[in-house]
């Protein structure tokens, strides 16, 4: 089953690449992709179990075959075990990639890590306030390093409570202890998530799902939350600002380095270096015209969110980027780098190089990247990057021509900067029925989906239907690519929307960041509903992740709804070999914790599910339906 | 005519032919509603493991019109229904003599492999009676009518089950 060019994409450049490999003969993920057809009922459905070695076992989901397996575990227990390390897989990267943005931070207040400056003074003395830190007499280096201490100690608390989660709502919190779902320390849940998967142990798949949220909110209200305070201490508190995505941001006579994965302690000094007077006139040298940095994923994201810096695309165009033949290196870290990359790479004159200690791929040049030398190492990175300028081979370079203005830059901060100092502009326009809801739409790009095409339609259907959207991740990138992150973009939105972005001069789609900003989604959304006197689950909002395939966006998906927020999956989770499990998590959980999942593919059906949801909360609050 | 041949060697034993026969006949052809549906779809193809080779291997028969098994066959124990097709087994006139198994073009492989492997301890018994148990639970393969290509051989990773098309001679 060939899929047609058109039939992969909706994005104009990314059609333009994919014709430019079939042309070269170069295989994609598409191409893999069908390879790979049909996929593994047993997988899809995740009844498949090799947690010991008397399996695999697998459970006939038709009934006529094994029902359970060799230890007698049903489907519902597999299943549930499953998803439980799907979840712990997700939060520890989060929380991993928080650990090192802690320990830079901590490197840097110790002296330890020059390269790294106190960037947000204002966010620091908060977080230190909250955290009870008294700051009298000390220097906000002395301030830094007790504060690192504390987050520190969040990974290996034994009994809790990880001390972010005090931002939900003190109904939600109650909840949570009663629940017993409280986590009492980031790496304590994930390690628990191991064990009671290791064969015999955790073995009824409600306790085992409990697990799972409870896990969910040590990355939500943990790893995740504590990864975007401290960048923005060390990189700045993002503003709105404005920047240009897609493919045709690479520069015909600049040299280009890709930043992609998604950790800023590295992608800011690669930034930061390719502003070296030594290095551009080195590049002047090689013939370029200047030293063009551009992201691909989240570490894309931070730099755009921070510095405005270019985006050339979300996880799918990965490969794209190379095949443009522009491209002199490809610095990756962690995450959502495909492996695929080693060999395309050989293919043009990319340089592939891998930075992270934890993290290598086929054919990368190492530079690994510590934070003591870290602006030092980003030299040489780029260095490389210019020195490999002269051998681009001017007949494989072709550049797609599209390209996309955008205004991104909505932390927080900046949104109640925007509402001025306040939610209560926002909240009376809810109440008004200006603005019907607020729609969370994240997560990544999905090989069983069409490009783009769930994210932009889902978003667009929402707006039309006057709910603010919130973003982060690929679908921020998908949704600038399609031009919705430009107040202009509020033409297509209903009425009362349109009004509202008018009168603030905002888009109608707000970017908040990176996949660990989805933190800034829970803390929006806590400030909504303290502000309301209700619950985050009473609120008029829902969620989405319309593309999704990472373990990380399973770990978001337990601590979104786990936090009150229903949530329509586009694609199909590996669950539904339990009728149980499945159950529980679109049904049961609503009993449970106030919000639950829903599985949608089709994007217009999905915003009609959002709507509805949102339209009963709003009854439920007693606020007039939409003008 | 066309069928489907069968290459033990490749078997890997997951499965996926089965589940694949299954979804194929299902009402909505779907896996994620078809494991829902009552009654629950029905395989026509069934995995079966053969110790003495340590193989596991697809058999699924689908009673041919002019079954040359049951000509072939020296005691009767295979023979065939006039009006529906169906073969039948009768395991007590069987003397395990692999007769049968040297025309069906489903069984020749796992022939050829047992002549290769010197092992005749495998019985024509448990193969057969797999059909056996397809017979009586009145389903058999009808090679999926309908589909350009049949489920199972769509669905085998391995190439463990193709297709092959002869022009009638
Ligand atoms: S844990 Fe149980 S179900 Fe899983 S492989 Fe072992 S025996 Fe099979
Ligand atoms: S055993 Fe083989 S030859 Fe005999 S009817 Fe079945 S498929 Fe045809
Ligand atoms: S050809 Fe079709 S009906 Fe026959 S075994 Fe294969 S999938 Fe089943
Ligand atoms: S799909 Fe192929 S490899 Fe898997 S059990 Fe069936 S014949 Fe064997």
């Amino acid at each position: 089953m060939k899929q047609e060019i058109y039939e992969k994409s909706i994005d104009p450049a990314t059609r333009t690449m994919l014709q430019k490999a079939e042309e070269e003969g170069i295989d994609t993920a598409w191409e893999r992709y069908e390879k790979q057809l049909p996929q593994c009922s047993f997988g899809q459905l995740g009844v498949c179990c090799r947690n010991c070695n008397m399996g695999p076992c697998r459970i006939d989901p038709f009934g006529e075959e094994a029902d359970r397996g060799i230890c007698g575990a049903t489907a519902d227990i597999i299943v549930a075990r499953n998803l439980l390390r799907s979840i712990a897989a997700g939060a520890a990267a989060h929380s991993d990639h928080a650990r090192d943005a802690v320990l830079a931070f901590k490197k840097m207040s110790e002296g330890e890590a020059v390269s790294y400056r106190i960037k947000d003074t204002a966010k620091l003395l908060s977080l230190a306030s909250e955290y009870g830190i008294s700051c009298e007499g000390e220097s906000l280096e002395e301030v830094a390093t007790r504060l690192a201490d504390i987050l520190l100690l969040e990974f290996g608390k034994q009994e809790g409570p990880i001390l972010c989660t005090r931002r939900a709502p003190e109904i939600r919190l109650k909840l949570w202890a009663e629940l017993g779902i409280e986590p009492r320390g980031i790496d304590r849940e994930i390690v628990e998530c191991m064990h009671r998967t290791h064969m015999g142990v955790d073995n009824n798949a409600v306790h085992i799902l409990l697990q799972g949220l409870r896990t969910g909110l040590s990355d939500g209200w943990g790893g995740s939350m504590i990864a975007t305070d401290i960048q923005d201490i060390l990189f700045g508190t993002p503003q709105p600002r404005r920047s240009t995505v897609n493919l045709g941001v690479l520069s015909m006579d600049k040299v280009n380095v890709i930043v992609h994965g998604h950790e800023p302690v590295l992608s800011e000094m690669i930034v930061e270096a390719a502003e070296d007077p030594e290095l551009l006139e080195l590049a002047q040298e090689k013939g370029a015209a200047g030293i063009n940095v551009a992201g691909i994923c989240c570490t894309g994201n931070e730099t755009l969110m921070r510095h405005g810096t270019p985006i050339a695309g979300n996880f799918l165009q990965q490969e794209l980027a190379v095949i443009t033949g522009a491209v002199e290196a490809m610095v990756v870290d962690v995450q959502c780098v495909m492996p695929s990359l080693g060999e395309l790479t050989g293919c043009y004159h990319t340089k592939f190089i891998s930075t992270s200690p934890k993290a290598d791929f086929p054919n990368t040049l190492r530079m690994e990247f510590h934070e003591d030398r870290a602006y030092e190492t980003a030299k040489e990175i780029i260095r490389t990057a210019v020195e490999n300028f002269p051998n681009r081979v001017p007949e494989k370079v072709a550049i797609p021509e599209a390209k996309q203005e955008c205004i991104v830059g909505f932390s927080v901060e900046a949104i109640l900067n925007a509402l001025g100092g306040s939610p209560d502009p926002l909240i009376e326009a809810i109440k008004s029925g200006a603005v019907r809801g607020i729609g969370a739409v994240v997560g990544c790009n999905n090989i069983k989906v069409k490009h783009n095409d769930s994210h932009v339609n889902l978003v667009r259907e929402l707006i039309k239907n006057n709910v603010l959207v919130v973003t982060t991740g690929c679908n921020a990138i998908a949704c600038a690519e399609a031009g919705l992150l430009l107040p202009e973009a509020s033409e297509l939105a209903g009425e009362g929307l349109k009004a509202v972005c008018k009168a603030l001069g905002v888009p109608p789609v707000l970017h908040m960041g990176s996949c660990v900003d989805i933190s800034r989604i829970l803390v929006l959304s806590s400030a909504l509903a303290n502000r309301l006197g209700v619950d985050i689950s009473d609120l008029p909002a829902a969620g989405a992740a319309p593309e999704w395939m990472s373990e990380k966006a399973v770990s978001i998906g337990a601590y979104v709804v786990s936090s009150g927020v229903f949530t329509v999956l586009g694609t199909v989770p590996a669950v539904l070999g339990s009728q149980a499990v499945t159950s529980l998590l679109t049904e049961g959980l609503n009993d449970v914790i106030g919000a639950s999942f829903a599985v949608e593919s089709d994007p217009f059906k999905a915003a009609d599910l959002m709507l509805k949801h949102i339209d009963g909360k709003r009854k439920a609050l007693g606020l007039t339906s939409e003008r | 005519m066309k069928d489907i041949v069968i290459r033990p060697e490749r078997c890997l034993g997951c499965r996926s032919c089965e589940i694949a026969c299954a979804v194929a006949h299902s009402e909505s052809k779907n896996l994620f509603s078809a494991i829902g549906e009552k009654p629950a779809p029905k395989k026509r193809i069934n995995l079966e493991y053969v110790p003495d080779l340590e193989i596991s291997l697809p058999i699924t028969c689908r009673h041919c019109e002019d079954a040359p098994c049951v000509s072939v066959c020296p005691t009767k124990a295979l023979c065939q229904d006039e009006t529906t097709s169906t073969v039948s087994y009768t395991p007590e006139r069987c003397v395990n003599c692999w007769t049968c198994s040297t025309v069906c073009p489903r069984f020749i492989s796992l022939y050829q492999m047992i002549l290769v492997m010197g092992c005749w301890t495998s019985s024509m018994v448990s193969n057969r009676g797999i059909i056996s148990r397809q017979i009586k639970a009145g389903i058999k393969c009808d090679l999926c009518e309908g589909r350009d290509q049949p489920a199972c051989v769509e669905a085998c990773p391995t190439h463990a089950l193709t297709l092959f098309e002869r022009e009638e001679d």
